[in-house]
């Protein structure tokens, strides 16, 4: 009996380990890229073919507000869940989905890791110039896909940036400029957009490019206090020339939300 | 021999503590005031303050928090800034189950009926307020505080909760329609000095008008939303109070799913189809499209006047974006003009309860030194919001600071002021919803009734008498107003008979008991028989 017992618990034993070892079908793309402006979708594993009945990007950006939209794409990070409802940055091959307060609840809200296919049904709405999907609803399907980092640094300043909504990009060789605090103050930073906020705010900070000035943005909810980004930002000084990623967030003009920082060297 | 007795009455005396101290949830205790404050006792206390992303706001808390300190230098008060009511609310409920409560809250009252839910979490006031040495106006406090009878009357009842204060009154403010005077009569309309419901749809229909290049001829931009109101829970219960409608009773019941207020979401509805009306939560910010020139009546609080206007020294947008136009205050709009009703809004002050007296009471304190003329009258300027005090709204530093509106586009700004204004000529036409545990759920129906029938009728929805059952249906299960008790019914409802497995662990513990005292008693007469 205890020998029938033992083999028992090592054959289970041995079933766990192999679950454990399962590997995903379709490997992620590096995190990063060094091309230039453009999205390549580099990762020939990764199957962008829409299922029937769902908008390619180009349909879905033409939509008009309050539209039914319906989109595959793929997590690339989440913001916030609050009331059974998930705010995340999406992406696909073809430009980039931002997702309002979709309808998840906590237990699905942990399956959305990086990467992770989804399929979205939801409206299309604008708040303030940034377009997302509201009132949305998910599903879970098979497949993997990291977007590369695009960089867009010379196309800031330009009408082109809008095209580039909520995609994963990045900027460099950007200098920080002085943002001006409530008491007339030169600073690299502010928390809250006019510094009425405290620490565990979102933090607010000004680069330059080109004689352009811009505001970029530490969204707190994204990436809070304790974030590597947070801390890197609050130690920033202005002038320093710094090379950032994050999500081209919109908010009546382009305000990144940043969630990477690191100076030039 | 002694000394076994002794013992014998320590085991009792400790078993019986460990017995009393297994019934019931750990509290702080009912508060009762120290005969003296012990200022020798260092404490901190954490105040949770909400400001309207208002740097002079966090600054005159900040100097508040301060001043007191140098009154009192044993007491530290840090300060924990919100933005917005909903997420201190969360906040709290979040930090009651692990006993980790502010010590001084901003607040609505509504928020407080669900903290009661909790045992002995928010102080009762009475007390306090009355007491004659650290009550309103006492005789040991160190500041210039009010008396009870300084306090406007009805903005201290709006504490009430039951027959109990709960807080005190901070600021006050109510809903103001902010009009672009300019594009409005450039559509050939008079401003009247009252505005009615459907003067403001008919003009916001108009003005959805475009030109043969999509353009909106009130001001040829591609973007316009005629009326845009930022709060829909306010629209919704303001809409309804006009009407002598149905919404709630002080018993806590849910009167809301009604005709009327089938009437006004289908009125909603209609408008918001048309694009002439849209809200906060589908737009944005009715100050950001107002002051660009693609709004006519934005809706917002007094305390947002800072923000409305071409000259706001508060702006959410670009500088080249706003648009030069004349800005007019008016109350929001009335379904009876002769006898006008809006909102009275605001933050309130609670304290919560801790194990020790002296920092509930450092507490008080501090929530008292918040009515002080010098933090009422600078706080009051920084919006449309006006003081809780008589002793401060009567003050010569108010009155002068009001006599000064439009000297400048910051302390003076006659947007802000007239806002002020406005509220003080309609203090008596302010009212409030019944609190109870559930107001504030109930809040967010109305609101979001609303929002969803706005959004139905955009989506090409039908919005009928089956959308509204639905809708009615949602709302009831989403906010669990079906499960609404009011604070009476929590603490006095007859919760029915015990349960079994509660009646056996009573008949387990009495047996105990005879057991321990049989024992004890058997003990005693064998050694007596002994001697």
């Amino acid at each position: 009996m205890k020998k029938l017992i033992a083999l028992l618990l090592a054959l289970v034993m041995v079933m766990s380990v192999a679950a454990c070892d399962k590997k995903e079908n379709t490997p992620a793309v590096p995190a990063t890229n060094n091309d230039k402006n453009e999205v390549t979708p580099e990762a020939p594993q990764v199957d962008f073919t829409k299922s029937e009945g769902v908008m390619t990007y180009a349909e879905y950006d033409a939509a008009k507000v309050d539209d039914p939209v319906t989109v595959e794409t793929f997590v690339q990070d989440k913001q916030s869940w609050w009331d059974n409802k998930a705010t995340i940055y999406t992406q696909d091959n073809e430009g980039a989905y931002f997702v309002y307060e979709m309808a998840c609840s906590e237990e699905d809200y942990a399956k959305l890791v990086k990467g992770q296919k989804i399929r979205i049904k939801g409206f299309k709405a604008d708040f303030q110039g940034e377009k997302e999907i509201a009132d949305g609803t998910f599903e879970i399907l098979d497949g993997n896909y990291i977007a590369p980092a695009t960089d867009v640094t010379n196309i800031l300043g330009t009408e082109d940036i809008v095209k580039y909504q909520n995609r994963f990009v990045e900027f460099k060789g950007m200098t920080v400029a002085p943002s001006t605090d409530a008491d007339g103050n030169e600073v690299a930073f502010l928390y809250k957009w006019n510094g009425s906020g405290q620490d565990g705010d979102d933090l607010y900070f000004n680069v330059e490019l080109n004689g352009n000035t811009y505001s970029f943005t530490v969204e707190s909810y994204l990436r809070d206090k304790d974030s590597d980004v947070y801390k890197a930002v609050k130690n920033l000084k202005v002038g320093d020339k710094i090379d950032m990623t994050g999500y081209l967030y919109w908010y009546d003009t382009v305000n990144p939300h940043i969630i990477s920082v690191s100076n030039v060297k | 021999m002694i000394m076994r007795k002794i013992s014998f009455i320590l085991i009792i005396c400790l078993f019986i503590s460990l017995l009393t101290g297994c019934h019931g949830k750990k509290s702080s205790g009912v508060f009762e005031i120290p005969e003296t404050f012990n200022e020798n006792k260092q404490i901190e206390l954490t105040f949770w303050a909400k400001n309207d992303t208002n740097v002079t706001q966090s600054r005159i808390y900040e100097k508040a928090a301060t001043d007191f300190n140098k009154l009192y230098p044993n007491v530290k008060v840090n300060i924990r800034l919100y933005t917005d009511y909903g997420k201190i609310y969360n906040d709290v409920i979040t930090n009651i189950s692990t006993n980790t409560t502010p010590n001084v809250c901003i607040t609505y009252p509504d928020h407080i009926a669900t903290y009661l839910t909790g045992s002995d979490t928010v102080v009762k006031l009475d007390d306090l307020m009355k007491d004659p040495k650290y009550g309103l106006g006492g005789t040991e406090l160190k500041f210039d505080g009010p008396a009870e009878s300084e306090i406007v009357p009805s903005f201290l009842n709006e504490c009430r909760i039951g027959e109990k204060y709960y807080a005190l009154p901070f600021m006050r403010s109510t809903e103001a329609l902010y009009i672009n005077k300019t594009y409005v009569e450039r559509m050939g309309y008079e401003i009247p000095d009252i505005v009615t419901w459907d003067f403001v749809w008919k003009v916001s229909e108009e003005a959805t008008k475009k030109d043969a290049d999509d353009n909106y001829l009130v001001n040829g931009q591609k973007t316009m939303i005629p009326f845009i109101y930022k709060s829909t829970d306010n629209m919704m219960i303001t809409m309804l109070k006009q009407l002598n409608a149905g919404y709630s009773d002080d018993n806590g019941n849910i009167l809301i799913f009604n005709d009327t207020t089938k009437e006004i979401l289908k009125t909603v509805g209609e408008h918001a189809g048309s694009y002439a009306f849209s809200t906060f939560k589908i737009s944005s910010y009715p100050g950001n499209f107002l002051n660009a020139g693609q709004c006519l009546f934005a809706i917002d609080s007094t305390a947002g006047a800072s923000w409305m206007g071409s000259k706001a020294p508060l702006s959410d947008i670009s500088e080249d974006k706003i648009v030069e136009f004349e800005t007019v205050v008016r109350p929001i709009p009335q379904f009876d003009v002769n006898n006008p009703q809006m909102i009275s809004q605001g933050p309130s002050v609670c304290i919560f309860n801790k194990q020790d007296p002296d920092v509930v009471l450092a507490s008080w304190l501090f929530a008292q030194f918040l009515l002080t003329n010098e933090t009422q009258i600078a706080y009051s300027q920084t919006e449309g919001y006006i003081p809780v005090t008589t002793k401060a709204s009567e003050s010569d530093e108010y009155l002068d600071y009001i006599s000064r509106i439009g000297e400048d586009n910051s302390l003076y700004y006659d947007v802000k002021i007239n806002a002020a204004k406005m509220l003080m000529e309609n203090r008596e036409n302010t009212f409030v919803t019944p609190v109870f545990n559930g107001s504030a759920s109930l809040r967010d129906a109305a609101g979001q009734m609303i929002e969803n029938t706005a959004k139905a009728v955009r989506r090409k929805q039908t919005v009928d008498d089956a959308f509204m059952t639905t809708l009615f249906d949602d709302m009831m299960s989403l906010y669990h107003l079906d499960q609404i008790s009011t604070v009476g019914e929590s603490t006095t409802k007859d919760l029915g008979p015990l349960p079994g497995q509660a009646k056996a662990l009573i008949i387990v513990l009495i047996l105990a008991w005879v057991g321990i005292i049989g024992f004890a008693v058997r003990d005693v007469i064998l050694r007596k028989s002994k001697n």
